[in-house]
Order: structure tokens, then C-alpha cells, then sequence
């Protein structure tokens, strides 16, 4: 990896070096539980993420996957700096943002975007399409007159496939698939380089999931941007995905790309997710096997020990409690943390594989 | 779905300023005739503040028909008739023409002390409600504010600063704030936790930006009805004062100080503290029923917006 020198600007991508647009470097976040009224004492700590090492680079998305708690949401919420990581490093273009402040950090957040996952709490209701969609061109001064912001705002409005007329109407007046496109042209608004995609569909019904994934795609081949797809939603990651990481109680459990994920999934969680993936096919779908986890997700207050997720592992042995998993390469960049060595082939069929027809 | 990016784009432009008044007023007139208390609230404080700015006229004889100053001690403590509608004080004075002026001093006290109000409260419950040593600093001086009761407070600051006009309503408007402070503070508390200022906060914006831009003009509804309560509530602080005698001075007239000076002449002439206690009855009550309509109309559209 290239060090960051002294007078580095972020807004200057060097496209010879094989550096990767953002890098996340063992990042933790974690947030202390305390008690008490007057004096807090502390009396644990939430990992809510532990340890994650990850990279994107620019055109390219990145799928988060994992279960309620895993910690996905607060990786993509860490880049933006709305959580302070606790230890580690989120380098954007070789520059490290985890200590920015102030006018720097209103620098690095124009070069990131996010949207979020509720089109109905993500916009302000006293706020019209038009200025919410042209608030980033304020902040960051990026239009000069007001003819000049109002084409912008109008272009933008235009991108996202809403009417620009639409622009003085305020948020209750749209449907949720239309918030979230005033959302989508939001993030766009200062043109970045890395979008924060958090969970955009999953509050959308089934057939407007499919149009704003669409977008999604679109503007990523129109305007060439990384995203960081966070998703529980196994079928819409596959759709979108490049590479695909899989997130288990703050820790990263498998990452590789699309097809390694979903054609051969090492991890024992990878396979038991993919199999809880119904299928289009009710032949396959009644003779297929399931594995079937037992319990919830353990309290990230009190991670077990060793492999995180020996508690509901069905290849679990003794070993499980006292070996640290790390990530080792399964093949090429596919890697899985497991210390189980024969690894257990999975003979589900592909889940998601019908989604490209919805 | 199509893909086509046109970048000669149909600008939006808002519709001019008389096509904007037209619709406001449209959604008002439709607001206030669903809501008959906000009705009947509206045309008594309209009625009230129509008083008090003919009095304030060089015409105001017309309607006032008498100086309110004006002495005439052969007609002392003379009850009502032709000539003097309400009838005449200790000094003979008309106590229509005095309840009418007095309209003046009242009405100035109460809007004084819901815009001061608003603007210091909203100003400072913005600020403790997002900033917790501010928080505790600040709500720990208003909790003691509020642990005195408001018109012995009230009275403590006229002693201490002395009595006119002025100093009424920033008097009464110290001792409101800490509750309007209060309200103000626990919306932003919850409205802080909104993903809408995550998302500003995600696209660049500075804390000043988001108290002021994103999460003040959302406390605008509980912060309307506030403010018409203690509009209200001023107005009869300002006349318990003046019934104290350390109100306005007496050379200004106020419904306070006409029901003071009424108060000794009670049972012989009932009509000098009777009709300005009505009018100041009738606006507080006013005042109250707005601000019950105004939590009736807001409310649900708020809910709605969520």
C-alpha cells in the first residue's frame, strides 16, 4: 500500500498506483455501556464492530451482508464519521479520515455519499425536494449563482427519474420509491467518489426495489462511483454486487467475490444464510437441504470466545473455543475465517438466481 | 426504465408571490372553519387588537370617545350611562375610554412576551437540547427559575428593576423562558435522533447549520402553541402586577391597574374594576382557545408528516 504524504488532497486520484479508493484498515468501533446516574461508571463495551479490514476500489461495489447486529450499518455510518471509531484507520485515497474535524471533515464527506435506509425519516419534512436534493451544492459551495443551483438541482431531480417540476413539493407529497430517489440525488449532489448504499431498498416494496436497484446501477455507470452495498437481502446483493463481505457479530467471516460467495461458500454462517434463501423453483425447493441455525446472535456485550460463531455452528468442535479465526485465502482473493480445513461443499443451488427477472 | 440524462432540464421556479398568498390564505380560511374554537379565538383577538390600534390612532376619540386621562371630579364614581358607557372612576375619569387604551398596554405585553419568549427559549432549547454540558449548565439555572413561583419572582425583578412598560414585559418574559426553554429542549431530543440530521450531517452540514436549518423550524408547532399560552398567561400577569400596584404606572392605563383602582370602590361602584376584568377575561380566554386549536390543527398534521 502507498503512504499518505504530508500535503496529499484527497481530491487527487492517481490512477497509476494500484492503491485502492478506500481502505478500512482494523477498523473497531465499540461503545461503551455505562451506569449510574450522576457519576457514569462504565460497565461494558458493544463491540459493534471488531476488527474489519476491507477495501473498495472505485467503480466497483462492495456487498455488506450479514444479520441484525452484525454490524454492517455501523461500518458504513463509521466512513461517513457519523460513529467515531474507536481504533483503526479508514483511509479515502491514501488519507486517513478517522481524525478529521471541521473544515477538513466537511472536505472528506463531499467526496462520500449515503443513503439511508427509512425514505420516509431521511428526509426533512419542512424541507422541499428541491432544496434537499441542492443542500450539498450549498454546504460545499459547489454552484455560483442561483440559476446555475437551480439547473443543478433540476439535472440532478432529472438523473434520479424524478419530474425537476417536482422540485418545490415536499417530502409527504411522494411515494416512498420517489423519497428514496430525492435521497439517491442527494448523495449524488456533490458528485462523490464512494456512496454508502444502507439497506436503500428494503424499506421499498418489491417492485420499486427492483427500479431503484436499477438506478442504483445506472448511476454507477454513468458517474463511475464505489459503492458500499449494505443489505440483508441476499438476492438483491447478488444482483449488485462485485464482492461480497459477510459480516457475523462485528467481525468479517467471509469476503470474496460474488460468485465465490454465492457458487462456493466456505464459512458454515455463509451457507447456512445462502440455504435460508427460498427458491423460485418448488422442485429444488422441496428436495434441497436446509441448515438450520439454532438461536440468536450472541450478545455483542459478551462475545463468545474464539470463533465468534462456534455458538451456532453446526462444525463446531472444542478447537472453536480457543482458536482465533483468521481470514486465509480459500482461492485467490476468496477468503473465509474458519479453522475447520476440509472445507464443506455446499450442493444448494444459487439463491438470488431468479432475481435478475423481477 | 428509461436512461436518459438531458442536462437542458425544465427549471423549477416557485410561483409568484401573489399565486402564494392566494393558496396561504386558502389553507388558513379552510384551517380556521374546521376548527370552530380557533374561530371564535381568532375574531376575538382580532376584535382586541383592532381596539387597541384605533386607540393608538390620532382618531382614537372617535371610538374612545373620552381622554383616558382626562380628570372630572364633579362626576366621581358615576355608573354607567349615555355619556359614560362603563361610568367613571375615583377621579371621574371614563372607564370606557381607560379599558379601551388599556387594550393598548395589555396586548403590547402579551405579543412583547411570546416573541421574546420564543426567540430566547427556541434560541436557547435548541442549543441545550444538542449540547449536553450546555444542557446541564444552562437547565440547572431554569430548573432554579422554575422552583420560584412565578409571580414572586415576578415581583422580586420589579423591585429590583423598577416599573414601566418596558420592563414589564421583560420581566414577565425572564420568568416564562425556563418553560418554553423546557419544551423546546425535549423536542430537539428527539428530533436529534432523526436520520434526517444524520443525513445532513452526511452531506457536509456544520452543527450550526443543523440546529438552525434542519431541527428548529421542526419545533415550530408546539412552539406556536407555547407561545399562545403565555400570551395569554402574560396578559394576566401583567394585571396581577398592576392589581399589586407594581405594574405600569397608573398614568398608563392597563387592565391591571384599573381593576386595582377599582378594588376599593367595589361595592359602591362595581363597574370600574367589572369591565376592563371583562375584556381581560374575554382575551386570556381567547388566547387559550387558540392555543387549543392550534395543538388540535397542528398535531395530526405533524403525525402525518412523519
Amino acid at each position: 500500500m502507498t503512504t499518505t504524504t504530508a500535503d496529499s488532497t484527497i481530491s487527487q486520484t492517481d490512477s497509476n498506483t494500484q492503491s485502492p479508493l478506500l481502505e478500512i484498515r482494523d477498523l473497531k468501533v465499540h461503545f461503551p455501556v455505562t451506569e449510574g446516574f450522576i457519576l457514569q461508571r462504565q460497565v461494558g463495551v458493544i463491540k459493534a464492530v471488531d476488527g474489519v479490514n476491507l477495501t473498495v476500489n472505485s467503480g466497483e461495489t462492495l456487498g455488506l451482508v450479514g444479520e441484525s447486529g452484525s454490524g454492517k450499518t455501523t461500518i458504513g455510518r463509521a466512513i461517513l464519521k457519523l460513529e467515531n471509531a474507536t481504533e483503526g484507520q479508514i483511509l479515502l485515497n491514501g488519507e486517513d479520515i478517522t481524525q478529521s474535524t471541521g473544515n477538513r471533515l466537511r472536505d472528506v464527506r463531499r467526496h462520500l455519499g449515503m443513503v439511508f435506509q427509512d425514505p420516509f425519516g431521511s428526509l426533512n419534512p419542512r424541507m422541499s425536494a428541491g432544496n434537499l436534493v441542492g443542500e450539498p451544492l450549498k454546504i460545499h459551495r459547489l454552484t455560483t449563482t442561483k440559476s446555475d443551483y437551480k439547473r443543478r438541482v433540476a439535472e440532478l431531480l432529472k438523473i434520479v427519474g424524478l419530474n425537476s417540476m417536482m422540485a418545490g413539493r415536499y417530502p409527504h407529497e411522494f411515494s416512498g420509491g420517489q423519497r428514496q430517489r430525492i435521497g439517491v440525488a442527494r448523495a449524488l449532489a456533490a458528485k462523490p467518489e464512494v456512496m454508502v448504499l444502507d439497506e436503500p431498498v428494503s424499506a421499498l416494496d418489491v417492485s420499486i426495489q427492483a427500479q431503484v436497484i436499477n438506478l442504483i446501477k445506472d448511476l454507477q455507470t454513468e458517474f463511475g462511483l464505489a459503492y458500499i452495498f449494505i443489505a440483508h437481502d441476499l438476492s438483491v446483493v447478488r444482483n449488485i454486487s462485485d464482492r461480497v463481505a459477510v459480516m457475523y457479530l462485528g467481525k468479517i467471516v467471509e469476503i470474496g467475490s460474488r460468485d465465490d460467495i454465492y457458487n462456493h461458500p466456505k464459512h458454515p454462517y455463509t451457507q447456512a444464510l445462502l440455504s435460508a434463501v427460498p427458491t423460485a423453483n418448488p422442485e429444488l425447493e422441496r428436495s434441497r437441504e436446509r441448515i438450520v441455525l439454532e438461536g440468536d446472535i450472541p450478545s455483542p456485550l459478551n462475545p463468545p470466545s474464539g470463533c465468534v460463531f462456534r455458538t451456532r455452528c453446526p462444525l463446531a468442535t472444542k478447537e472453536c473455543s480457543t482458536q482465533l479465526p483468521e481470514l486465509q485465502s480459500v482461492s485467490g482473493n476468496h477468503r473465509a475465517a474458519c479453522i475447520k480445513g476440509d472445507w464443506y461443499e455446499s450442493k444448494n443451488p444459487v439463491p438470488g438466481s431468479v432475481s435478475e427477472e423481477t | 426504465m428509461e436512461t436518459t440524462y438531458e442536462t437542458d432540464v425544465d427549471i423549477y421556479e416557485d410561483p409568484p408571490l401573489k399565486v402564494r398568498l392566494r393558496k396561504m390564505v386558502a389553507t388558513s380560511w379552510k384551517t380556521l372553519k374546521s376548527n370552530p374554537n380557533l374561530m371564535i379565538g381568532s375574531i376575538i383577538l382580532t376584535v382586541m387588537v383592532g381596539i387597541a390600534i384605533l386607540t393608538l390612532l390620532p382618531t382614537a376619540s372617535t371610538v374612545a370617545r373620552y381622554d383616558p386621562t382626562e380628570l372630572a371630579v364633579s362626576e366621581r364614581i358615576n355608573g354607567p350611562s349615555a355619556d359614560h358607557w362603563f361610568g367613571t372612576d375615583k377621579l371621574g375619569r371614563d372607564v370606557y375610554s381607560r379599558t379601551l387604551h388599556g387594550s393598548k398596554t395589555s396586548l403590547y405585553v402579551g405579543i412583547g412576551v411570546a416573541i421574546i419568549v420564543t426567540i430566547v427559549g427556541v434560541t436557547l432549547g435548541v442549543i441545550v437540547g444538542y449540547n449536553r454540558v450546555a444542557d446541564n449548565i444552562v437547565m440547572r439555572v431554569m430548573d432554579g427559575m422554575m422552583s420560584f413561583p412565578t409571580l414572586i419572582l415576578a415581583l422580586a425583578l420589579v423591585a429590583a428593576l423598577g416599573s414601566s412598560l418596558t420592563n414589564v414585559i421583560i420581566i414577565i418574559a425572564i420568568v416564562d423562558t425556563p418553560a418554553m426553554t423546557r419544551v423546546v429542549r425535549a423536542v430537539v431530543l428527539s428530533l436529534r435522533e432523526r436520520t434526517y440530521v444524520d443525513a445532513a450531517r452526511a452531506s457536509g452540514a456544520s452543527t450550526k447549520r443543523i440546529l438552525f436549518l434542519h431541527i428548529a423550524p421542526n419545533t415550530l408547532a408546539p412552539v406556536i402553541i407555547q407561545a399562545s399560552i403565555f400570551f395569554g398567561g402574560a396578559i394576566l400577569t401583567e394585571a396581577a402586577l398592576g392589581f399589586l400596584g407594581v405594574g405600569t404606572p397608573e398614568f398608563i392605563p392597563s387592565w391591571g391597574n384599573i381593576i386595582s383602582s377599582g378594588r376599593e370602590f367595589i361595592r359602591v361602584g362595581f363597574w370600574i374594576a367589572f369591565f376592563p376584568g371583562a375584556f381581560l377575561a374575554l382575551t386570556v380566554f381567547a388566547a387559550n382557545i387558540v392555543g387549543d386549536g392550534l395543538r388540535d390543527v397542528l398535531d395530526p398534521r405533524l403525525r402525518g408528516e412523519k
